[in-house]
């Protein structure tokens, strides 16, 4: 077999891997997005906690955010990995089902990166919203707003404008994350990189093809969230 | 909840803690130096030295670390005859040499930020100062600006530690025991998620409260000026007697 030239390797021709591993980079992005949604959810919902809760539900917010970013990501990954799949195992022979039944590598991907970053999140919304204006709070109460009322049109839009740069810092983090999602046998950018250098003995070419599409996503992102912040900062008297 | 077997697990993952601790200390002694470098590159205002660093920097932050490890572990056999000839074969056949270097220069990238940042917070008037009495180069550095640079960088310095501690569990994945490669054997053992995962959540959150406690000393030991003088007690002497 004669050696295929790098391009070859990696290109769009009948022996190039080009368009598995685009798909790949696609499934990264897809996964780390559900994650980071998923933990946009979690992160509001602990914030809330940490801000407008009574004790309790301060203690066990404070809780979650310690623990879950005080042990490593891999370790949560293997709790869903493994733990989602007895406790659907167990649910699954109350209704008669035998055997194993396993949890779409997606799914827990998601899941975990959720929680984790949700962690992150909670943290990067409470510091956004002790920058809010508490005068404006005030007012929207003085003009009789509801809460609901209230958090839609008053603390949400500023909370998102002061925690983009946060935001953007965690989705950095999700984003690496991802990569930890291989070990779960999901078809990401590095799982496929991983089967391709296997099968062509070639690995140090897709690893660093991986490595260059990775920073391909970081970089493009970066860019999207400083346009977003300028964006969202557009009404807003600065300084300079 | 089987407490028996969460102690047991307890004692089988401990064996693990050495090499974790291990891994994350060698990588951020080296990583530190090669830290250094890079700051001192970044800050050399000479675009040969400054543009290379923030290149090594841009690559190693935007990358995620397992597929450094990867790239390191796997993506060198590639060239097995070459680092042979060299003799290097035998440091990157190693696994645990493979980890140390991966986390090196991953925590190479992100310390030389945190210590760019604080040298450049090191007052202007403390170095004109310094200069004023006489001082320059590496008398300077010694005993104006690494200090001051220390105390501002520490704390940013002690949360990268925290994440180096973290990070040592994808070591797991290319084949090292420590605390996390002990967790998932253990698991897929014995099916028992949950219970492996409170115990070994439980080391790491331990291991991480002591390292944030001895960087809290440091920064306490560090900075004697913020502290409150101690209190002079008025001396009980009978004034008149």
């Amino acid at each position: 077999m004669q050696q295929l030239s790098y391009f070859e390797l990696v290109g769009f021709g009948p022996n190039g891997w080009g368009w598995a591993l685009l798909t790949a980079a696609g499934m990264t992005i897809a996964v780390a997005l559900c994650g980071f949604l998923a933990g946009s959810v979690v992160g509001t919902l602990v914030a809330w906690g940490k801000i407008g809760g009574n004790l309790v539900t301060r203690s066990l917010a404070d809780g979650y955010t310690t623990v879950l970013r005080g042990i490593p990501d891999l370790l949560v990954i293997y709790l869903f990995y493994f733990g989602g799949s007895a406790a659907l195992g167990a649910i699954g022979s109350l209704f008669g089902a035998e055997g194993f039944i396993g949890v779409p590598a997606f799914v827990t991907g998601a899941l975990a990166i959720g929680i984790v970053s949700g962690a992150y999140q909670a943290e990067v919304f409470r510091g956004a919203y002790q920058v809010v204006n508490r005068g404006e709070i005030e007012a929207a109460r003085s003009v009789g707003m509801h809460r609901w009322l209230m958090f839609r049109r008053i603390i949400a839009p500023q909370v998102l404008r002061y925690a983009i740069p946060g935001l953007g810092n965690t989705w950095q983090l999700v984003l690496k994350e991802s990569a930890l999602i291989s070990v779960t046998g999901l078809v990401e950018l590095l799982r496929q990189s991983h089967i391709a250098a296997g099968s062509t003995r070639r690995p140090f070419d897709f690893y660093i093809t991986a490595a260059v599409l990775y920073l391909l996503i970081t970089w493009v992102s970066t860019y999207l969230f400083q346009r977003a912040e300028t964006h969202s900062l557009r009404g807003m008297r600065r300084a300079s | 909840m089987d407490f028996a077997f969460m102690w047991d697990c307890f004692l089988t993952l401990m064996g693990g803690v050495p090499l974790t601790l291990n891994l994350a200390f060698t990588a951020v002694a080296f990583g530190a130096i090669f830290a250094m470098l890079l700051a001192l590159m970044r800050m050399s205002r000479v675009k040969v030295l400054d543009w290379p660093a923030q290149a090594y920097v841009f690559v190693f932050r935007g990358t995620p670390l397992l597929v450094q490890i990867f790239l390191i572990y796997y993506g060198l056999g590639q060239f097995r005859p070459t680092l042979q000839e060299w003799g290097l074969w035998t440091f990157f056949r190693e696994p645990y040499w493979c980890a140390v270097l991966a986390l090196t220069l991953n925590t190479a990238a992100y310390a030389s930020e945190i210590i760019r940042g604080g040298l450049q917070s090191v007052p202007h008037n403390q170095v004109e100062a310094a200069r004023a009495c006489g001082m320059s180069g590496l008398l300077l550095f010694r005993r104006i600006v690494f200090p001051i640079a220390v105390r501002q960088a520490l704390p940013a310095y002690g949360s990268e530690l925290i994440l180096m501690v973290k990070a040592t569990s994808l070591a797991s994945i290319i084949t090292m025991m420590e605390v996390t490669g002990l967790a998932a054997k253990l698991i897929s053992q014995t099916f028992r998620a949950v219970e492996v995962f409170i115990v070994a959540g439980l080391i790491y959150l331990i291991l991480n409260f002591i390292i944030t406690r001895i960087i809290m000393a440091i920064e306490w030991w560090l900075s004697p000026h913020l502290r409150r003088p101690p209190a002079i007690e008025p001396r009980l002497e009978a004034a008149h007697v």
